[in-house]
């Protein structure tokens, strides 16, 4: 599908960093800034893009996506934010615990999944949570540009707002934050109400929003293609499954807490991804035959596929049932 | 009869569809000539959508023959003009003022869907996100690859350009950015060598 240049190993390439700070912004999250550690500036990258952080958690491989937060000029510096979750599979939590300044870790080239679309007259943000990291890259992006940028900042609460008093100060007209605690919420359909043509929305935040503003933009006319959203789902953990790999001739056991993803490459096979959140595409599987149910959690195949089980996400999707045969 | 169907042919080649009441809180409907039946087709089942609508009309060969059904549809705003040309200042005022959720109809020649859709989505639409009914003349809106000039409603392959004079034969080749398909000189490799013309699709 892409021109990219054939790779030896899956993934985007890597670049080994040093931690060069470790900033708690509140209760839940913490920023990492990294530099390289050879010394050279980072590859640019444009804003809406992800790095996946490589994470030795005792012996098992953490690879957990996170968007780019920092001003996409400044290539001394990449960093991100991450946001503790103590239910998750404990990335997260790895790196808030683990992780300090001096630390070395491995990252991979920025992919973008998110990208502004610059033909864009208006750009609309709307961010839940820890949704916001992207927009910090975008709205650095846009002013530099000069380009005409909105956010709509919905956070738990005013403690826990990630840059909102930041970007308040800094943009006071073209902020908004909304707290949920003081029963505060966006007012979707009268912001989309009256936005000039050739607006685009952008939102990033839980499932439940990025619905919320695809079913409203449709109903209100926008067309689908102005519309852009971002989530990165975790893989969930599940019933353990056996899946026979015909291309590496193995049988592999996925074990309750790893994704299919993960057990492929624990088995040393060199399976293709790039987000490992069920986006991009890049590590669809042909299955060559099932007897089971599928449990699909990607946003890449459609519901055809989905329905007629002749693919299957491993990064996020799981499987239950008798036996199930790829072509990996 | 104001249908046709263009062959199957290569990717660039525009296709047309049937146009379709699409929900939004306002609608620019802009035709040409017998372009003017796809709206009425439009308006016969969901006569509501010309509430908020804003109809720009070009009659060019067909007179008055449309006119009054159209101002029948009762469209919120109706204007009819001379010319495309004539038209483009109030295209442009009335997409420069608009907001999301407008939807785009254009229906009649190809000349005018596509100079239509490109202004359309110069103000930000997706062309993927507008609609359109080719109805009337099969004739085409003509790029010189030459001189770059632009010969409207060429009917014949091959035919003369309008500002430079070479005979240019009619590919499907076409251009979003300047709504218009590509000419290239006929005789270029045996000068003088030119086919006789014919009707396009004869």
């Amino acid at each position: 599908m892409s021109a990219a240049p054939q790779k030896v190993r899956a993934g985007a390439e890597k670049i080994d960093v040093t931690i060069s700070a470790v900033t708690p912004l509140n209760e839940l999250v913490t920023r990492f800034e990294f530099v390289r550690s050879d010394g050279e500036p980072f590859p640019p990258f444009s804003p809406g893009a992800h790095t996946i952080v490589e994470l030795n958690d005792g012996g098992r491989t953490r690879l957990n996506p996170y968007s780019l937060m920092s001003d996409p000029s400044d290539l001394s510096t990449y960093a991100i934010s991450v946001r503790r979750d103590d239910q998750g599979r404990g990335g997260s939590l790895f790196l808030h615990r683990n992780v300090s300044v001096g630390d070395e870790l491995t990252i991979t080239y920025p992919v973008n999944l998110f990208p502004l679309d610059l033909r864009g007259k208006k750009h609309l943000f709307l961010a839940g949570g820890i949704g916001i990291t992207p927009f910090m890259a975008m709205i650095a992006h846009l002013e530099r540009m000069g380009g005409a940028w909105e956010l709509h900042y919905s956070c738990r609460s005013r403690a826990l707002g990630s840059y909102a008093d930041e970007l308040k100060k800094r943009y006071p007209s073209k902020v908004q934050v909304y707290f949920d605690d003081q029963a505060q919420s966006i007012a979707l359909e009268n912001l989309l109400d009256g936005q000039p043509l050739g607006t685009h929305v952008y939102v990033c935040g839980p499932k439940g929003m990025i619905d919320w503003v695809h079913s409203t933009t449709a109903s209100l006319g926008w067309p689908e293609e102005n519309v852009h959203s971002e989530e990165f789902l975790a893989p969930q953990p599940g019933k353990p499954f056996e899946v026979r790999l015909c291309t590496s001739d193995m049988l592999i056991q996925v074990g309750e807490n790893e994704s299919l993803l993960e057990a492929m490459e624990r088995s040393g096979v060199d399976a293709p991804f790039l987000c490992r959140g069920g986006a991009c595409g890049q590590c669809e599987t042909n299955v060559i035959e099932s007897e089971g149910e599928f449990l699909h959690r990607d946003h890449w195949l459609d519901d055809d596929e989905h329905a007629n089980g002749k693919k299957i996400m491993p990064c996020v999707s799981r499987f239950v049932g008798k036996s199930l045969i790829l072509d990996r | 009869m104001s249908r046709f169907t263009f062959p199957d042919s290569i990717a660039s080649r525009p296709v047309y569809g049937t146009l379709e009441p699409k929900q939004g809180k306002a609608h620019l409907m802009i035709a040409d000539a017998e372009g003017a039946e796809a709206l009425l087709d439009l308006g016969m089942h969901n006569p509501d959508i010309f509430k908020n609508s804003h109809v720009i009309f070009i009659p060019k060969d067909t007179g008055q023959t449309y006119i009054g059904s159209l101002a029948d549809l009762d469209p919120e705003q109706f204007y009819v003009g001379p010319s495309y040309d004539a038209s483009v200042p109030r295209i442009r005022r009335v997409l420069s003022g608009a907001h999301m959720g407008l939807q785009v109809y254009l229906a009649g020649t190809e000349g005018l869907i596509g100079q239509a859709q490109n202004e359309a989505m110069q103000a930000g639409i997706p062309h993927t996100a507008i609609q359109s009914e080719h109805r009337g003349s099969v004739a085409r809106r003509m790029q010189c690859v030459h001189c770059k000039g632009i010969t409207e409603d060429v009917t014949t392959d091959p035919f003369v350009c309008s500002h430079c004079g070479l005979n240019l034969f009619v590919r499907d080749h076409y251009s979003r950015r300047l709504a218009a398909f590509q000419g290239v000189r006929v005789d270029a490799e045996d000068p003088g060598n030119i086919p006789v013309p014919v009707e396009l699709y004869s």
